[in-house]
């Protein structure tokens, strides 16, 4: 990779550690994906929020470059551990909280956004089509490069952290215009938010950088969602393309054999002990609908609902959040499904949801039984 | 070969036919696998020259990799079939020598292979 004199120089340490640090990721994330020069991004969008993912290492090294490092671009943030609202409910210990906080402080120092969202693409405004951004959030860079008309790499935590502290990031080819080898044939009828997600899961499982999809019709925003979260856990595959593609491409059906295999890989129990919804994060279009949906039934057992901060405001302006709370639903903001610390195998064996990527990191990280269903599935057997 | 972070190190091979999500299912203490449906399952890829073909999943399976670094349950050394950012950027930080080989050399390495890597070498892989 071509570097320019600053940037050669930033490389070598003469403009401080942070920026060394900060380079050397880059010309390593550059080195990864043959690019031939580093690009000015607009807007970075951070991971490596969660004091459960990240945990002391990560917390010790943020608390440590946060004394130096300033981010240059507009900079957003992934969710974190808990909702400081209600954490209290849910037994965290205080270590947990307070090196959470910390992280929180650290983010807040740099100069980052803190808004603990992994949906950045359904609560703030979009830049113009073609805008250069870096995304860490695998669903969030899938979503951007497939519905927004952005361009982003599937960053990692660190390569997006680099682009917010240098405002530049490596020109490989999901930055420019690509054309998949592969393309997936879609062959389930009726398909919903669960089929989306499976269909995501095994997109990132045979894609490359990027596929091809054919045979979907309109899909509305919580199948769009699923199906970037199923295939941001699978893969390194982090663009879709709704089509044929090129005659020469090479064909793999979605058929029924391909989604059961997923469901049994992920689906394994007959029920959940509580429901949890939102990984992604729930928006207030699904917020809304759930509203609609439920008509006074309430839920018979705990279900957790996970979305951002601005729509759990939004949401309870507009009196859905009464209304879900009557029905016995725990509203939780800032935090996630994914990788979150408030369901543990201690006193939970399993849970129903509608999430595949929520599915894969319940039954990996937290050891829990995963009961998947769609949400009207779940409607149906847990409300009365 | 491509060279994607520079070091030398000598071990034995722990190799994978599948890609590793570094988030959720490697263990930060002890580096043993979580995940039942991985090859690797119950193993620990600790003081392991590990042979993979790519990083998948999460963006914060990069912490990961420098979590068990800092925890000194970090493989010696990564070998893989296909760079990704995850993995690329975790060992960058991490100071994890990291190299991605071509198909033929990724299939003759074998679990159980004592190699020398060596970055600055013209041969960066001797088999011991």
């Amino acid at each position: 990779m071509e570097l320019t004199q600053e940037e050669e120089s930033a490389l070598k340490g003469e403009q401080g550690e942070i920026m060394q640090m900060a380079y050397r990721i880059l010309v390593a994330t550059g080195e990864a994906t043959d690019a031939e020069k580093l690009i000015p991004i607009e807007w970075a969008h951070l991971s490596g929020v969660n004091y459960n993912t990240i945990g002391d290492a990560g917390e010790e090294f943020l608390s440590g470059i946060s004394k130096n490092a300033r981010v240059k671009v507009r900079t957003t943030l992934n969710p974190m551990g808990f909702d400081i609202d209600n954490v209290s409910n849910y037994g965290l210990d205080n270590n947990f909280i307070s090196k959470q906080l910390s992280i929180r402080k650290s983010y807040e120092t740099m100069g980052v956004t803190p808004s603990f969202s992994c949906i950045p693409y359904e609560i703030f405004d979009m830049p113009k089509d073609g805008t250069q951004v870096s995304f860490a959030e695998s669903n969030a860079a899938i979503h951007a490069n497939s519905f927004d008309n952005l361009k982003t790499n599937k960053e990692s935590a660190f390569s997006a952290l680099a682009s917010a502290i240098t405002g530049k990031s490596p020109y490989s080819s999901l930055r420019k215009e690509d054309s998949p080898n592969l393309t997936i044939r879609m062959k389930i009828d009726n398909p919903n938010e669960l089929t989306y997600g499976m269909l995501g899961f095994f997109a990132g499982k045979v894609g490359n950088n990027s596929v091809n999809i054919s045979g979907v019709g309109e899909m509305d925003r919580r199948s769009c969602k699923a199906l970037c979260g199923g295939m941001g856990t699978s893969g390194t595959c982090a663009k879709f393309l709704f089509g044929d593609g090129a005659p020469d491409c090479e064909k793999v059906d979605f058929d029924k054999k391909e989604m059961d295999e997923i469901y049994d890989e992920l689906n394994t129990a007959e029920k959940g002990d509580l429901i949890t919804l939102g990984s992604p994060q729930l928006g207030l279009e699904e917020i809304s609908d759930l509203t609609s949906r439920l008509k006074g039934r309430s839920f018979k057992k705990r279900c957790m609902i996970f979305c951002p901060r601005t729509v759990k405001d939004q949401a309870r302006k507009i009196g859905y959040t009464n209304e879900l709370e009557r029905a016995g639903c725990e509203i939780l903001a800032d935090c996630c499904t994914c990788l979150t610390p408030l369901i543990s195998k201690d006193n939970v064996d399993s849970v129903t949801t509608n999430s595949i990527k929520g599915a894969y990191y319940l039954k990996n990280s937290n050891g829990v039984d995963v009961n998947l269903k769609p949400l009207s599935q779940i409607i149906e057997d847990e409300t009365r | 070969m491509k060279i994607l972070v520079q070091g030398k190190t000598q071990g034995v091979i722990l190799k994978s036919q599948h890609p590793i999500n570094f988030l959720g299912t490697v263990d930060k203490k002890t580096g043993i696998i979580s995940d039942k449906n991985h090859e690797l399952f119950d193993k620990s890829i600790k003081h392991s020259i590990l042979v993979f073909p790519n990083g998948v999943g999460s963006s914060v399976g990069a912490y990961t990799i420098y979590s068990i670094k800092s925890n000194n349950t970090a493989p010696l050394a990564m070998i893989c079939q296909k760079a990704d950012l995850t993995v690329a950027t975790g060992c960058a930080l991490a100071n994890i020598p990291l190299v991605i080989v071509t198909d033929d050399e990724f299939s003759s390495l074998q679990t159980g292979q004592k190699i020398l890597l060596d970055t600055k070498s013209s041969n960066p892989i001797t088999l011991l």
